[in-house]
């Protein structure tokens, strides 16, 4: 294998702005809000910063393309700016490109920064119809809701679980979320909610019910990173470094060959596994603390507990009902109350959580800080179960 | 000997119950309580004239290979297109296109008759014809149009080889008896007096027009088993019988009480239902009326008996769901200013170039089977699926429309838009290799289930509507 990211990155700084339907705010508001925390945090001048990743993924209905949107907002100082979409997973790239930057020694200070603006389509979900001349001919008139809502039906198919068993489990990850998500200032959504309300909420896509969708959210993350030696001399303590960075592209086995079953995430099963060998974790039931998972919708988070290799195949519908994902579980998820909570502008997803890392091992999370974590583990995926994209990072003390 | 070697049909599944019709206008058209009965066939929204004929077509060649047909003529007074071959849409779809000709016939309800007749002469030297014929007229709210009409098709195959209802005979007149009419720029048809067009039309034209096709045939009225005549009017082919000297008992049903007057594909509709029961030896008399007169005498052979199971208008006719949802017709009809909201927005431009290039793929359902591991995949693509093979180049084309497939996941989707939602749709696989998530149709609650079995079926998927109405067609999933 590949010598690795392992250590070789320090995260210097970090902002993020307030998710929600941000009426008042257009991107590059959005931008701005959380870029000025990035900076302050960071404790650096903008001049030094001397390249940027620049992350949106549905750009045609705020920024538009090319890296100028960063650039032109922030007045950087006419650095390189690239600009990253890998559908929901292109948080995580913008944050990749930026670690790349610094670990191949290109750059001593990189920005990573993703936004998305949603609510100036009209209409709630996101918007639809961005496929190519070819996939409009034939692809299924589906959603989001709908192409995961059969990750349900195909994962009760696959391991004999009964429709009421998988509606409590994955109306128990929305309930967590929302009790997280209540801790939450700069959350979406911060309101708990009842397990009746989410068992009883209006259908989307069967089986997945109003609460088993994230909302559709308008927000901005962003991320400096620089050496752990760097970051050493300008006197920074509790420095987080990152352990892994690894990202598994689907090839069409999934959405066209019979191999597959529906039940799993093909992706995550492989970028996981290469993660935590990147970062020499052997056991990640026992060795990471919490995790921030693509919880796009509930059924999502489930599975991908067993993908991460954290839950065992076919039952992590169990852990979940034993409360082992909870904030006073063996192992956090969602934390911050995920996508499902914390809200899901879809650029922005990848840095958002892994910001909840940051703050978290360094003990500035507030009212929801759980006690010494030391390892953090974002999972950020963009598709559909059948074709998708899946980017998990880990992130830790630097020791 | 040239003749129908093959017969097949096709009849939406859902059946509009005319009392919901009736119930619902009555304030406004009382008079129209004597229709108030039965059901007629009501397209899906995603069924055209094209997508029924395709239909009618599959049902027919059940016994036929498609690339033995050489010409395909298309009636219909509802094409979809003024220009564009309708009939060549029906051949891509059926995976012909090579040595075939394709022709639209339209103008008249004896459109039907007179493709058929067509298809009997351009078949006489051997090469097959396939005729297919189907409408999907639009009436005007509150008519007794909207209670009569069907939607419907009929598909006969035209040939020498094993023919299983010879053609005796067949005679036409043409004069210009203007009972209805429906101008360029009209939706409904306009029509005149009932009473001026039995007693100076019918009865006029039609009785002289059987008389001479059976001189012609040498024949008299006697001899005739079936008598097959389409009129909105219930007595009228009685009479029309009664004066051609034909018995009164040879006057088939016009399917009205369950199906509807299907147009210019009704005359070859009842031939089918004819077809389906007659015995060898029975002789079948068409006859359509449309600004003229078509006749045609067809003669029953042994041949019949053998012809291999299908369908046919019987089994379509079963295939039945009961809608009493007028507003559902008048919506699916686009009668209905219904708030479809934005996401019915979403533009449908269709890059012709696109399909054009991918046209076996979208209207033939032609996926590929790797030379080298022998997987089967849809689309076809330059490098094989198969995570164990990978080969480059590899593939045939390896025809998929006619493959039961199975349900592998599914959803009931309320969030996009269908003008019939919620929408199913689901991964589906074939038992011989390849799957995609496919859009289903004709689908409900109860039957889509994971394991559930499927046919594929051709379907408009998109109209687009800021461009005059593109139809986009494509393959569907319904049960089976």
């Amino acid at each position: 294998m590949a010598r690795g990211i392992k250590d070789k990155v320090a995260i210097l700084g970090m902002g993020c702005s307030k998710f929600g339907e941000r009426w008042d705010s257009g991107a590059e508001e959005l931008m701005l809000e959380a870029y000025k925390e990035c900076l302050n945090d960071a404790g650096i001048d903008q001049n030094q910063l001397q390249a940027a990743w620049f992350s949106t993924a549905i750009d045609e209905v705020h920024v538009g393309k090319s890296g100028i949107p960063l650039s032109m907002t922030l007045r950087l100082p006419n650095i390189p700016v690239t600009h990253v979409e890998n559908m929901c997973a292109s948080g995580t790239e913008a944050f990749r490109g930026a670690c790349y930057a610094v670990a191949s020694g290109a750059a001593d200070f990189a920005l990573a920064l993703g936004v998305e603006k949603l609510k100036d389509t009209g209409y709630g979900g996101l918007p639809g119809g961005r496929g190519g001349p070819l996939q409009a001919l034939w692809n299924a008139n589906g959603t989001a809701p709908g192409n995961f809502a059969q990750l349900a039906t195909a994962y009760m198919t696959a391991h004999g679980v009964s429709g009421e068993d998988l509606k409590k489990a994955i109306g128990h990850v929305s309930w967590k979320s929302h009790q997280n998500g209540a801790k939450n200032a700069k959350a979406h959504l911060q309101k708990a909610v009842e397990m009746d309300t989410i068992l009883n909420a209006p259908m989307i896509a069967s089986p997945l019910g109003l609460f088993d969708c994230c909302g559709v959210s308008d927000g901005a993350a962003a991320a400096i990173v620089t050496t752990p030696e760097i970051a050493k001399a300008l006197g920074k303590h509790d420095i987080v470094s990152v352990k892994a960075l690894q990202l598994s592209v689907s090839n069409g086995s999934e959405s066209g060959h019979n191999s597959w079953d529906g039940s799993y995430f093909h992706t995550t099963r492989i970028a996981s596994k290469k993660a935590y060998e990147e970062a020499g974790i052997k056991n990640p039931r026992d060795e990471v603390s919490m995790f921030e998972v693509h919880d796009c919708f509930s059924v999502t988070e489930l599975v991908t507990m067993e993908d991460l290799h954290i839950s065992e195949t076919g039952k992590g519908w169990k852990d979940v009902l034993d409360g082992f994902y909870d904030a006073d579980g063996k192992i956090p998820c969602q934390i911050d109350g995920g996508l499902k909570c914390f809200g899901h502008p879809i650029g922005a997803s990848g840095l958002r959580m892994l910001y909840e890392m940051y703050l978290q091992i360094q003990g500035k999370a507030g009212p929801r800080q759980l006690k010494n974590p030391r390892i953090g583990m974002t999972h950020n995926l963009g598709g559909a179960p059948r074709e998708n994209i899946a980017s998990v990072a880990i992130v830790g003390r630097y020791e | 000997m040239v003749g129908i070697v093959a017969y097949g049909a096709y009849v939406p599944r859902l059946r509009l119950n005319r009392q919901a019709v009736y119930d619902a206008n009555k304030w406004f058209a009382a008079g129209l309580r004597g229709l108030a009965k039965g059901e007629r066939s009501m397209a899906n929204w995603d069924e055209d004239s094209i997508t029924m004929a395709v239909e009618a077509s599959r049902d027919c060649l059940t016994s036929h290979k498609a690339e033995d047909v050489r010409n395909i003529y298309f009636a219909s007074t509802t094409h979809p297109f003024k220009d564009r071959q309708n009939a060549g849409v029906i051949g891509t779809a059926l995976n012909v296109e090579q040595n075939l000709s394709a022709t639209d016939i339209g103008g008249s309800l004896k459109a039907g008759t007179s493709a058929l007749i067509a298809g009997l002469n351009a078949s006489k030297d051997g090469a097959p014809s396939l005729v297919a014929a189907a409408d999907k007229r639009m009436a005007r709210v509150a008519s007794a149009n909207e209670l009569n009409y069907g939607d419907g098709a009929a598909a006969l195959l035209c040939g020498t080889e094993n023919v299983i209802a010879r053609l005796v005979g067949h005679h036409s007149v043409s004069m210009d008896f203007v009972d209805h009419f429906r101008g360029e720029d009209a939706e409904f048809d306009y029509g005149w007096e009932e009473r001026w067009i039995r007693d100076e039309g019918y009865s006029k034209i039609v009785p002289p027009a059987i008389k001479a096709a059976l001189a012609a045939c040498k024949l008299t009225g006697s001899d005739i088993t079936h008598f097959i005549m389409p009129s909105l009017m219930p007595a009228v082919p009685k009479l029309m019988a009664k004066m051609a000297g034909i018995g009164e008992g040879a006057v088939r049903d016009l399917l009205g009480a369950s199906l509807g007057d299907t147009g210019s594909a009704h005359a070859l509709v009842m031939l089918v239902d004819a077809l389906e029961s007659a015995k060898a030896g029975d002789r079948i008399m068409v006859v359509a009326f449309g600004q003229g007169v078509d006749t045609l005498v067809f003669e029953v052979t042994a041949e019949k008996d053998k012809l291999p199971k299908r369908k046919g208008l019987s089994g379509w006719m079963a295939r039945r769901k009961e809608e009493k949802n007028y507003m559902k017709f008048l919506a699916f009809n686009d009668m209905l200013p219904i708030d479809k909201g934005m996401r019915a927005e979403f533009d449908k431009k269709t890059a012709l170039s696109v399909l054009w290039r991918k046209r076996d793929m979208i209207y033939g359902l032609v996926g590929g089977k790797c030379k080298v591991c022998g997987t089967v995949q849809f689309p076809r693509s330059q490098v094989c699926v198969n995570p164990n093979c990978h080969a480059i180049d590899s593939q045939d084309p390896y025809a998929m429309a006619g493959l039961e497939c199975s349900v592998m996941s599914f959803t009931a989707d309320s969030l996009t838009y269908s003008p019939d939602p919620p929408a199913y749709y689901g991964m589906i696989t074939f038992p011989e290799g390849g799957r995609f998530m496919a859009d289903f149709t004709d689908s409900d609650k109860d039957q889509v289930k994971v394991g559930a079995r499927m046919r594929m079926t051709f379907r408009i998927r998109d109209n687009d509507q800021m461009r005059g109405g593109f139809k986009r067609y494509f393959w569907k999933a319904t049960p089976v």
